[in-house]
């Protein structure tokens, strides 16, 4: 056998003597991941987080968060002997002056689009696959505050250049923080320091976006990995997958090796962006003052539902006692954010309430095997997706030659008929994905080879799905239905005879009933009949209708 | 068939060719069409008088101006429930929208949009109209080469100025924007120095009039250098994305960032070891 090397086995005792790390390290190095491609979703954001720290870092060192007025002289022609910020003009030298400025700037903001673009992607294959679920809704909690939070960080980091369009979005944060009742005045006064925009908004927007927040985050995010690592992650339903076991590849060293390339990934698709597309141009911009406004002024994509929102709103308001109450600046501002960050926080906990669910789940769901919650989340993927839209609803009037007041109609209407729309698109999807899972098991799949049978019928061959696929479908998990049947006497359980009792009766009879149900070898019940072989010719067309 | 050459039924078959009804639909238009052509009066009196330089410019603006303006504008100029008077609004007025392909309007939509010059627009013919126009009640005339020199202007000076008075409608690069009613304010990029300043002295369509008390000449030659400057600048970060801002930007982010970090994962993925069945 052999023995390391003197120097790396005494290195090694003397930490393992002091920290216990070899322990450490051999149980958790083979810790094992599953394998599937959504799982990486959430490290785009993890890793441009990191990316966002490094060049966050680098900005830093030659940003002035100062609203002190300078006159420009850099190299920026346009530009020179133009009063501005101190903020301004830092920001103007980052990108002319100082070497490779742009590109680091470029890259930040690049990632920070990725960052949130990342969030939501992963947040979205979180929810459809139900992995939410117990034990993760703490987690799941984790998730939704660190959403939050990087709206606010992206809020706060693209206000500091103190550009005109940057301006623009924090006129709006004023002009929301106003319309709350009573104490509005008083939190904007204390916000900027005086009355807008005064001499203090960026400085504080600064130890903002570079201290707090960022510190949050970082604890956020080490909280959600510890909790994921402790809790192991889910996997998708398979050949020899279990409740009680993880199939995959250990950390140390695949997953290891793959997280790694998935990272430099991450950094060559950002890096890329940053050399080849400009992004905040603030130059162009000029610098902010309040009186200048520029048509098409929109905020980075992760606020462009506000945006809509607020452009869809028409221009409520009322007295309440000698106030004026701007409900046409509140509910926008409020309402959406609400409707979102609240369904996505409380969801766990509804879908336990409605299905009686209390069992973990360390499997998780394919999204048509859960219609209603797969219509929810699609449903409100239209309805933030609407908001979205109609926050471009200037570009797209002046690209699309589309009349600017026919987008706002549009979109009053489309805001509540849409996700409608969607809800019932995505559920008929589902049962038809799963109808056409239990025909796979039941009949096998097309072979391709067509048969003449003695008495001169033509048939194709059909054979059974590979093993593989027969069980990642066969992994379907069937909703729990909380007891609401009447016992012998008609009387209905106790919990059923309230009015809200009732409710959750009926909702969770419509949410877990299974409305393709398999049976015991796999097969559908509703499949009618269980030849392995299809009339390739005649008839047999139209009996695949049937399913 | 009886083999005789041409008989009665081939000529039915013809007839009844799919293709048939519409080879008889393009013999009817191309007659119609050419006997127009032969039969119609055209222009080429005016032109050979244009360059036979006999005619005066008012007179042959006169004459263009009822061949090309007067079913909308009046015989006078005096305006019709289709379009406005045309007395005092100057050769400026004249010029900016003869030259830009604005008039004579193609539609009657909310806006006259810029589009490609008629044959007979040359700018003799556009110097003609407007000596015309100018004839009939005075009003602000097509600036000099010197007034819009872009380089005799300061940019800086007129960036402040086109931050302040123009992009609200314009946007920050005079990329356009959406103005109600199915308005627009157009993109300045292929607009000349001469035509810019034409506009903010006429206030052609939704735009207001920015008149030499308001905005001084000398502002806006300031405010034509910055445009011109801006329009023809290489962006330094790279692919402008039409320079309308986040809105393209947050596309990007999308179409190419998510998906090529997708694509990636999926085959980082795809190479899996497999659980014995």
């Amino acid at each position: 056998m052999n023995t390391p090397p003197k120097a790396i086995a005494d290195t090694s005792t003397f930490l393992d003597d002091r920290l216990g790390a070899g322990r450490f390290l051999k149980r958790n190095l083979r810790k094992v991941f599953p394998d599937h491609w959504s799982f990486l979703l959430g490290e785009i954001a993890l890793y441009s987080f990191i990316i966002l720290l490094l060049t966050g870092t680098f900005l830093t060192l030659w940003f002035k968060p100062s609203m002190g007025e300078v006159t420009y002289s850099g190299s920026y022609q346009p530009l020179v002997g133009v009063r501005m910020s101190e903020a301004y003009a830092s920001a103007l030298n980052i990108s002319f002056d100082v070497r490779g400025g742009l590109l680091i700037r470029q890259i930040h903001h690049w990632a920070a689009l990725l960052f949130v673009a990342g969030m939501t992607v992963h947040m979205l294959r979180v929810f459809f696959t139900g992995a939410y679920r117990k034990p993760r809704e703490l987690n799941w909690l984790i998730g939704v505050g660190l959403l939050t939070l990087a709206l606010l960080e992206g809020l706060t980091g693209y206000s500091l250049p103190d550009d005109l369009l940057s301006g623009a979005g924090l006129r709006i944060t004023e002009g929301v923080m106003m319309a709350i009742p009573i104490v509005g005045t008083y939190i904007t006064f204390f916000l900027f320091g005086g009355e807008y925009p005064g001499h203090d908004v960026i400085s504080r927007f600064f130890t903002i976006h570079i201290l707090l927040i960022p510190g949050i985050l970082l604890a956020l995010i080490s909280a959600h990995m510890i909790l994921m690592w402790v809790q192991k992650h889910t996997q998708m339903p398979g050949t020899g997958r279990a409740e009680t076991n993880v199939v995959g590849a250990p950390f140390y060293p695949a997953f290891m090796a793959k997280a790694g390339a998935f990272f430099l990934f991450t950094f060559a698709v950002i890096a890329l962006l940053g050399t080849f597309a400009q992004i905040n141009p603030i130059w162009l911009f000029g610098p902010y003052t309040p009186a200048d406004i520029s048509a098409g002024s929109q905020p980075d994509f992760y606020m462009g539902f506000l945006e809509g929102a607020l452009r869809l709103m028409p221009s409520w308001e009322i007295n309440f006692w000698g106030h004026t109450v701007a409900l046409s600046v509140l509910i926008p501002a409020l309402v959406p954010m609400g409707i979102i960050m609240t369904g996505l926080a409380l969801y766990p906990f509804a879908e336990q309430w409605i299905t009686g669910d209390r069992r973990e789940h360390h499997i998780a769901d394919r999204p048509r095997n859960n219609p209603h919650r797969t219509a929810i989340g699609i449903s409100g993927i239209a309805f933030y997706g609407i908001l979205w839209l109609l926050g471009a609803n200037d570009e797209i009037s002046a690209n699309f030659k589309v009349s600017l007041y026919s987008t706002t109609i549009f979109g009053r209407f489309a805001i509540f008929i849409g996700p409608a729309i969607a809800y019932l698109i995505a559920y008929r999807i589902c049962i038809g994905l799963q109808r056409k899972d239990a025909e796979v098991l039941s009949h096998g799949v097309e072979s391709g080879v067509i048969k003449r049978m003695p008495n001169g019928e033509y048939i194709e061959v059909h054979t059974p799905a590979a093993q593989d696929i027969a069980d990642h479908m066969r992994g379907k998990e069937l909703i729990p239905v909380i007891e609401s049947g009447v016992d012998g006497e008609g009387i209905p359980p106790k919990s059923a005879r309230t009015a809200l009792g009732r409710l959750r009766a009926k909702m969770s009879e419509a949410y877990g009933t299974d409305r393709v149900p398999f049976d015991g070898d796999g097969h559908a019940h509703d499949a009618g009949h269980h030849e392995e072989e299809h009339a390739a010719v005649g008839s047999g067309g139209d009996h695949k209708q049937l399913h | 068939m009886i083999g005789t050459g041409i008989s009665v039924n081939s000529i039915t078959a013809r007839r009844r060719h799919p293709l048939a009804r519409f080879a008889v639909v393009a013999l009817a238009l191309g007659l119609l069409g050419g006997g127009y052509a032969v039969a119609a009066p055209n222009g080429s009196s005016a032109d050979a008088a244009i360059a036979s330089g006999k005619a005066d410019d008012v007179a042959q603006g006169k004459s263009l101006f009822v061949a090309h303006c007067a079913s909308c504008h009046g015989l006078n100029a005096e305006g019709s429930g289709k379009a406005p008077t045309l007395v005092g609004v100057g050769a400026a007025a004249v010029d900016f929208q003869v030259s830009s392909g604005r008039m004579p309007a193609a539609d009657a939509g909310p806006q006259a949009p810029r589009k490609p010059l008629a044959d007979w627009v040359t700018p003799q013919a556009i110097k003609d109209l407007a000596a015309y126009v100018q004839s009939l009640g005075g009003g602000p005339t097509v600036p000099s080469a010197e007034q819009v020199d872009p380089a005799k202007g300061d940019p800086a000076k007129g960036g402040e100025l086109f931050r302040a008075n123009c992009i609200q409608c314009h946007n920050f690069v005079g990329a356009g924007g959406a103005l109600t009613y199915g308005k627009y304010a157009p993109p300045l990029n292929p607009a000349t120095p001469t035509q810019i300043y034409e506009a903010m002295i006429t206030g052609p369509q939704a735009m207001p009039v920015f008149n030499d008390s308001t905005i001084t000449p000398e502002q806006k030659r300031d405010m034509i250098a910055y445009i011109t400057h801006v329009r023809s600048q290489v962006d330094p970060g790279g692919s402008g994305l039409g320079r309308i801002g986040p809105v393209t930007e947050g596309l990007v982010a999308w179409i190419a960032g998510i998906s090529l970090l997708i694509l990636a994962a999926i085959w980082i993925t795809a190479k899996k070891r497999r659980a014995k069945a």
